[in-house]
């Protein structure tokens, strides 16, 4: 839609919005009210959604005199990248001195294992919702999908009591299973949508070849749909390393994700705050989703297009 | 649907069976079975651990009678209506705007929606550091020469949750606009050319004709930002820990100091059960409209 649009001439005048006129370019006015208006109202707001960004980096390049006396949205005079190591390497939450670069590493085994989990199990599942249904899956979708509205903590306590049974609670691996199980709503939706919408004559022509169930799925349907994965991989990644309430309920403090660890460096009430290293820290956090993002594109739109509209 | 006629029906449903057997474990025993724990269990005087002694209503009357609890609660609704009125009105003219077939559409969505990929844990942290009143924006302004500006709403109980708000929202927004952006693609252009011909202003074409159109979308929208309104945890303990004083407290908040450094799981299990409750109110209404009509979504 959006390349269909873009295609279209550009509307001079007034109004936007308007019809095809006769064929050919129409003369541009660059300069009219409307263009005034228009790109100057988007241009602030770009301005006001990126200050926050700007004011990070710039803050963390700065010595802590240079923010005691300057202004935050000034750029640095000197610029140094003393923060960004200490940060990473020996900032302290409670008693451990070696930064955020143990939360860094908790949250990549935390992620990759639950990225990989989730997607197994919801892919699979979607795939037996969409091709092969068998009675009573539908309600269990169902229950699924009005689950996914339930309040966490409505459900974290018994979860608890569930991952101290079976001797989880406080490791990676139960962590890794509370992900599987919170993302399992919406990747199925996604997944079990994307099969249902793939021809059903291809599904067929493999059941007269013999295929079967794993095979179907693991030689058509999942090499069929790479790009739903890729989403699903965009989504669960931002997702899963964004997350402070699981990790801060299933996790000990020597296993801690990046996002709880943090928020334990900049909001301990011990010590001179150094606003330059927790600035440093920020962005460290908030460097792997931003990348997934800026990499992805429209395909991180999609995604969240996919799991919010039909959610 | 030919699936009858296909061969060995057992070995096909076996199959699709094991396959569904996480989502079967996650609807039963998780989600219904965990529900029902919960609010079982909000009926008893569980304190340390969760013990079947049955109190009635008594964790609600005390919960109702808890000043904490009903700040959360206040807060909730104005943070609720901020959210919700801001987030669908800005992001709605930000779709509009980005409609309007303008230059480096591309670059100006991946501006407003890049805050998106960010925890709210970043998000709270950033504007911690923005309204800091020694450093912050207070502090620039001040040093421009208009010495009395005051503008500290993290340290002012009063205003506190609007802080959190604006944080909140310039996280947030980008996800709406990039939704409502979706539903104007899908007006038809023929809605347009006969406005035009009509001769209605702009203004008045989105606001009678392309935003009734919409509603389906707008419908999706609101129950996106009421069930996320709900959940609003990480932003407050990231931004405030819930201070000045219990100031900024919201009730998931409350929920999970509760449950797990007071030690009163009964309080913890009531004031979840109220969450659920509430959100029951806002979905169940939504689910009825959208689904009532027809046996599958």
């Amino acid at each position: 839609m959006a390349d269909q649009a873009v295609s279209l001439p550009a509307g001079a005048g007034a109004v936007g919005r308007e019809a095809l006129g006769p064929s050919g370019p129409k003369p541009r006015h660059v300069f009219s009210r409307r263009n005034i208006f228009l790109y100057g109202t988007l241009i602030v707001m770009a301005v006001y959604y990126l200050l926050p960004l700007y004011v990070m980096v710039v803050t963390s390049l700065k010595g802590m005199p240079e923010i005691r006396l300057g202004n935050i949205f000034a750029p640095p005079l000197e610029i140094t990248f003393e923060p960004w190591v200490k940060a990473w390497a020996t900032a302290c939450t409670g008693l451990n001195c070696d930064g955020l670069s143990r939360g860094f590493w908790n949250s990549v085994r935390i992620t990759v294992p639950s990225v990989l989990l989730s997607i197994a199990i919801a892919s699979v599942n979607g795939y037996a919702l969409a091709n092969w249904r068998f009675k009573g899956a539908d309600t269990f979708f169902v229950i699924l999908i009005v689950g996914a509205f339930i309040p966490y903590q409505v459900m974290i306590y018994p979860i608890v009591i569930i991952l101290r049974e079976i001797g989880l609670y406080g490791s990676l691996s139960g962590l890794v299973i509370v992900h599987s199980i919170f993302g399992m709503p919406i990747l199925t939706l996604l997944f079990r949508n994307y099969f249902a919408s793939m021809p059903e004559e291809l599904f067929r022509a493999a059941r007269v070849d013999g295929a079967g169930f794993w095979g179907i799925f693991l030689r058509i349907m999942a090499p069929m749909s790479l790009p739903i994965f890729v989403v699903a991989i965009i989504l669960q990644v931002t997702g899963i390393w964004n997350d402070f309430l699981f990790g801060v309920v299933y996790t000990r403090p020597d296993t801690y994700p990046m996002t709880v660890q943090l928020n334990n460096i900049v909001n301990s009430v011990q010590g001179v705050k150094e606003y330059n290293v927790n600035m440093a820290a920020t962005i460290l956090t908030g460097l792997v989703p931003l990348i997934v993002y800026f990499i992805s594109g429209k395909l991180f739109v999609r995604g969240i297009a996919a799991g919010a509209v039909k959610g | 649907m030919s699936k009858s006629e296909r061969p060995n029906p057992l070995f096909r449903n076996l199959n699709a069976k094991v396959a569904s057997i996480p989502m079967i474990l996650t609807a039963s025993v998780v989600f219904v079975g965990g529900t029902l724990w919960t609010v079982l269990y909000s009926f008893t005087n569980s304190k340390l651990l969760p013990r079947l002694n049955f109190v009635g209503l008594d964790q609600y009357y005390r919960l109702w009678a808890t000043p904490r609890w009903l700040i959360s609660i206040e807060n909730l609704l104005i943070y609720g209506a901020i959210s919700l009125v801001f987030s669908l009105v800005i992001g709605f003219l930000l779709a509009a705007l980005l409609d309007q077939k303008i230059r480096f559409e591309d670059t100006f969505r991946t501006i407003f929606l890049y805050p998106f990929a960010l925890s709210f844990i970043v998000t709270g942290l950033v504007w911690q550091w923005l309204l800091n009143p020694d450093f912050g924006i207070q502090h620039v302004v001040r040093d421009l020469g208009w010495t009395s500006f005051s503008f500290d709403p993290l340290y002012n109980s009063s205003i506190v949750i609007y802080g959190i708000s604006i944080a909140a929202l310039w996280q947030g927004t980008g996800l709406i606009m990039c939704l409502m952006l979706a539903g104007l693609r899908g007006i038809d252009e023929d809605i347009w050319k006969a406005a035009r011909v009509d001769g209605i202003p702009m203004w008045k074409t989105y606001l009678f004709i392309v935003i009734p159109m919409m509603r389906p979308v707008f419908i999706t929208t609101l129950v996106i930002i009421a069930s996320g309104i709900v959940k609003v945890y990480d932003l407050v303990v990231a931004q405030t820990s819930g201070g000045p004083g219990i100031a900024s407290e919201v009730p998931a908040k409350y929920v999970y100091d509760y449950m797990f450094f007071a030690q009163n799981l009964g309080q913890g299990f009531a004031a979840s059960t109220m969450m659920l409750l509430s959100v029951v109110i806002v979905v169940v209404p939504w689910a009825y409209l959208e689904f009532g009509g027809r046996k599958r979504g």
